[in-house]
């Protein structure tokens, strides 16, 4: 960060404009929307943090230390349910994407301002129905909502929670269409595909996972409903229905949905790792194509989560091909990552410092992936605490460093205001070690055989259990470190430049924070993304 | 171990070696990248720090040698990798052809359990140690699945359907016997021991045991009780010797085998699938009988002969 002198703030900017709730509530500047998910999105986040707190809590001892189990399981459901879809898939492409997309192309806003606004508000009615589940009883079936249990078994909130998950759907479904359209339609002259920042390849590829994809659950969510309400046969083989029908279309989504959150942090980590070593992305054509590769095959791969339901053994031979496809993209976007630095002018601010952590953490969870999509490990290690160690260093190391990282990043040019960077760098060093400490312990414990998903459990597991619950808070601390100096920023952090990290993006080129209309003049684009360094780049 | 702590489950079935031998593998890989991710960029990190902030830095554009080699070497591991595991997934998925049959009904939160010769067990399975075992599996409710990690073995209990899963116990001593999927409240209790024994040992455990009748000939008293034998006995219906595994030929000139499955929805949906020559009367059994009690009709059924089998694989 520059020590220079505050650039005098230009008078009016999006966040003064106007004053008062309704001016907020109302308001169809995409950059607004972008806070009020932002706002929202953090109070999710710390309602699915806070049943992640109880839950490690009461696994310090084998037979429980806090709850009953009825209660421990409507933790793991709502901690589910609240991260996966009121966190992680709204998190990057609603709060940075709607704030970024259309400055990043020069635009004024979105294709489609107002149903941009509806979006959040559909979002919040989605929110609504789930605390409701939540605040009236719970739900116990875990996020996945499997059948039988979910339709015929399970007491409690279920259709209140499941929709919940159906409403806010068509919040990410109408999302990832205005991006489409957006970001094909409104790009400034110049702007070429090849020459776009590659946070918005990433979130093109995210958006349309999200078309596509989204439909195929609210089916699923549907015909839940018309089951549990209405004892349709469809999912109970006791009404004739087959229960393996719903693990097919939830995965269909959910399998994708995985990418939903973790194509915008690869995103938000070509911004980052080029801006902080001064250098263009490393083979930029190879990491754009990863990101459409990635989005393409997650649509084959669902069948991964199936091996042990009784699926055909051919099928899951095809899907354990396919699953082990995905590691290639993802190689790729790593190692370009990492040569991006090589020769490189490398700084090691805050921003910086979560996107190494990133793809520490995102090489770790991605190579434990083989073990799942292998076969024979899988059986082993399917439904144990190996999974959930999996997907935590996919979805918190990556996603969620990705997120902090981008929030850290572009904080000054969405509040026009700095954080200190020094608690930054210490609270990112804290969140990586407390991640390692928390979720390391349970691939030991997944592989000695511990289910998920257990209020009690074998003695032999609770050395490991007590270690993860350590970890897990020291990252809370984590968590809380940033949450005070964002809000202490947001009122006595020093004014913001235009360009604080000397990046190269075009929202770097309007002020800090950026006028309603994002430009005073609408730019053009000569030059690619990351013209880091005046000079010719060559060719090694 | 590791100073006094478990690094692995224990070994105790056939395939649990060749499963680890892989896990090993994969950890190597892990690891290998992880570091060498890790201490490139470590490197980079300290060697490219900026010096001053007007350091500008040479271009580079990428690579193709090098684009290849990085997607070529992956591609490499995990082609082996995939064909390592899938040969031994395929090896294991079939149960080999003298494996002693075991029933097992989940229901919430327990698992029920039945040998061929009648003795019934909650929550513990005795088994001899060196012979097959496979189990053939369902649920009266909602999904459970059956998981040994001593074992290395895992497949859901699915309503409406059987699975089986085999295995053949290398170590006498017991073993954690968990339910893998979540299937309610009380689902961190449905919980038991698989019990390896000696042969001896378990004959004489077998024997010592409250006897009931063989599966088989429990079914026989159902086929009796329930009266089958009006039309299955009498040519109103298909009869029931040879029938186990054979080719049957339905009205709509498809064929099926008879495996459990199909005599399963047979009994509970007769009009699902109605055999040629046949008139479709037969009553649905569904909310008579217990899915006990159709496993032991099955296995009585399949004491009936099953010589078609034997003679197509001839």
């Amino acid at each position: 960060m520059s020590e220079t002198a505050v650039e005098t703030s230009p008078g009016v900017h999006y966040l003064n404009v106007k004053y008062g709730v309704k001016s907020w509530l109302l308001t169809t500047d995409h950059k607004r929307i972008a806070l009020l998910y932002l706002v929202s999105i953090t109070f999710f986040f710390m309602v699915g943090g806070i049943s992640a707190v109880l839950m490690r809590l009461h696994l310090i001892e084998p037979r429980g230390a806090l709850l009953e189990p009825a209660t421990y399981n409507k933790m793991f459901s709502m901690h589910g349910i609240i991260m996966v879809f009121f966190f992680l898939i709204p998190s990057i492409p609603a709060v940075m994407g709607n704030f970024l997309v259309p400055i990043m192309i020069g635009a004024r806003d979105v294709a489609f301002p107002r149903l941009n606004l509806l979006s959040w508000y559909i979002y919040i009615l989605g929110g609504l129905f789930t605390l409701y589940a939540i605040l009236a009883g719970g739900v116990d079936t875990g996020w996945t909502f499997y059948t039988p249990l979910s339709t015929t078994y399970a007491n409690g909130q279920v259709m209140a929670a499941a929709l919940g998950v159906f409403i806010t759907g068509f919040s990410s479904i109408l999302t990832g269409l205005n991006f489409i359209v957006t970001i094909h339609k409104m790009r400034v002259p110049g702007l070429t595909w090849f020459r776009l920042p590659l946070f918005l390849w990433a979130i093109y590829a995210t958006s349309i996972i999200q078309v596509l994809g989204t439909p195929v659950v609210a089916i699923a969510i549907i015909l839940v409903g018309l089951e549990r309400l209405f004892h349709v046969g469809v999912f109970d083989p006791a009404l004739g229905g087959d229960p393996i029908l719903f693990q097919h279309l939830f995965w269909f989504y959910s399998h994708p949905a995985v990418y939903i959150m973790i194509l915008p942090s690869m995103g938000v980590m070509s911004e980052l790792v080029t801006c902080f070593s001064k250098k263009r992305i490393f083979g930029y054509s190879f990491v754009a194509y990863s990101s459409v590769a990635i989005a393409v095959i997650s649509f084959l791969v669902w069948g991964h989560h199936m091996y042990v339901s009784g699926q055909s053994v051919y099928a899951s031979l095809v899907f354990s091909a396919l699953s082990f496809a995905v590691a290639i993209p993802s190689a790729i976007k790593v190692f370009n990552w990492t040569a991006t630095l090589y020769r490189g002018s490398v700084s090691y601010q805050a921003p910086m410092l979560y996107a190494m952590g990133f793809i520490g953490l995102f090489t770790m969870g991605g190579l434990t992936g083989l073990f799942l999509a292998s076969l024979a490990t899988d059986i082993h290690l399917h439904d144990t605490y190996f999974v959930i160690a999996h997907f935590h260093y996919i979805m918190v190391g990556g996603a969620l460093m990705g997120y902090l990282g981008g929030l850290h990043f572009w904080w000054p040019k969405m509040t026009g205001r700095l954080y200190p960077d020094g608690w930054a760098r210490f609270a990112a060093l804290v969140i990586f070690i407390g991640f390692n400490l928390t979720f390391m312990p349970q691939f030991v414990l997944g592989y000695l055989g511990m289910p998920r998903r257990y209020a009690v459990y074998p003695e032999e597991f609770q050395v490991l259990n007590v270690m993860s619950s350590a970890g897990a808070s020291i990252l809370g601390v984590g968590y809380l470190i940033p949450l005070v100096y964002f809000i202490w920023s947001m009122r006595y952090g020093p004014a913001a430049e235009a360009n604080p990290w000397g990046a190269k993006g075009l929202e770097w080129q309007t002020s800090s924070p950026p006028p309603t209309e994002n430009f005073e003049q609408a730019p053009t684009v000569t030059e690619e993304a990351y013209a880091y360094g005046a000079m010719e780049a060559r060719v090694v | 171990m590791w100073f006094g702590f478990p690094l692995r489950p224990e070994q105790a079935s056939t395939i649990a070696e060749g499963i680890d031998n892989l896990y090993y593998f994969l950890t190597a890989i892990d690891l290998f990248f992880t570091a060498v991710i890790f201490l490139t960029i470590f490197y980079f990190m300290v060697r490219y720090r900026r010096r001053s902030q007007q350091d500008t830095p040479e271009q580079i554009e990428g690579s193709l040698p090098l684009e290849i080699l990085w997607s070529v070497v992956p591609l490499v591991l995990v082609v082996v990798t995939f064909v390592w595991s899938t040969s031994l997934f395929i090896r294991n998925a079939r149960p080999p052809e003298a494996a002693t049959e075991i029933f097992v009904v989940g229901k919430q939160w327990m698992w029920q359990l039945q040998h061929p010769e009648g003795v019934r067990e909650i929550n513990e399975l005795h088994v001899p140690v060196g012979r097959p075992i496979k189990l053939t599996m369902t649920s009266e409710d909602v999904i459970h699945d059956f998981f040994i990690p001593a074992f290395r073995v895992k497949k859901d209990v699915v309503p409406g359907k059987y699975t089986s899963l085999w295995f053949q116990a290398t170590k006498t001593g017991q073993y954690h016997l968990f339910c893998a999927q979540y299937c309610g409240v009380s689902h961190a209790l449905m919980r038991g021991e698989v019990i390896v024994m000696e042969p001896q040992d378990y004959e004489r455990w077998l024997s010592g045991s409250k006897k009931t009748n063989s599966m088989a000939a429990s079914g026989a008293q159902l086929y009796d009780q329930y009266a089958c034998i009006t039309c299955h006995g009498a040519g109103k219906g298909p009869a029931f010797n040879d029938l186990y595994m054979s080719k049957v030929r339905l009205q709509d000139g498809s064929t099926v085998t008879a495996d459990e499955t199909y005599l399963r929805e047979s009994i509970l949906f007769p009009s699902a699938k109605i055999v040629e020559g046949y008139p479709a009367i037969m009553p649905t059994y569904k909310g008579q009988l217990t899915e006990e009690q159709i496993l032991q009709l099955i296995a009585y059924i399949k004491s009936l002969g099953t010589t078609e089998r034997k003679a197509a694989q001839e």
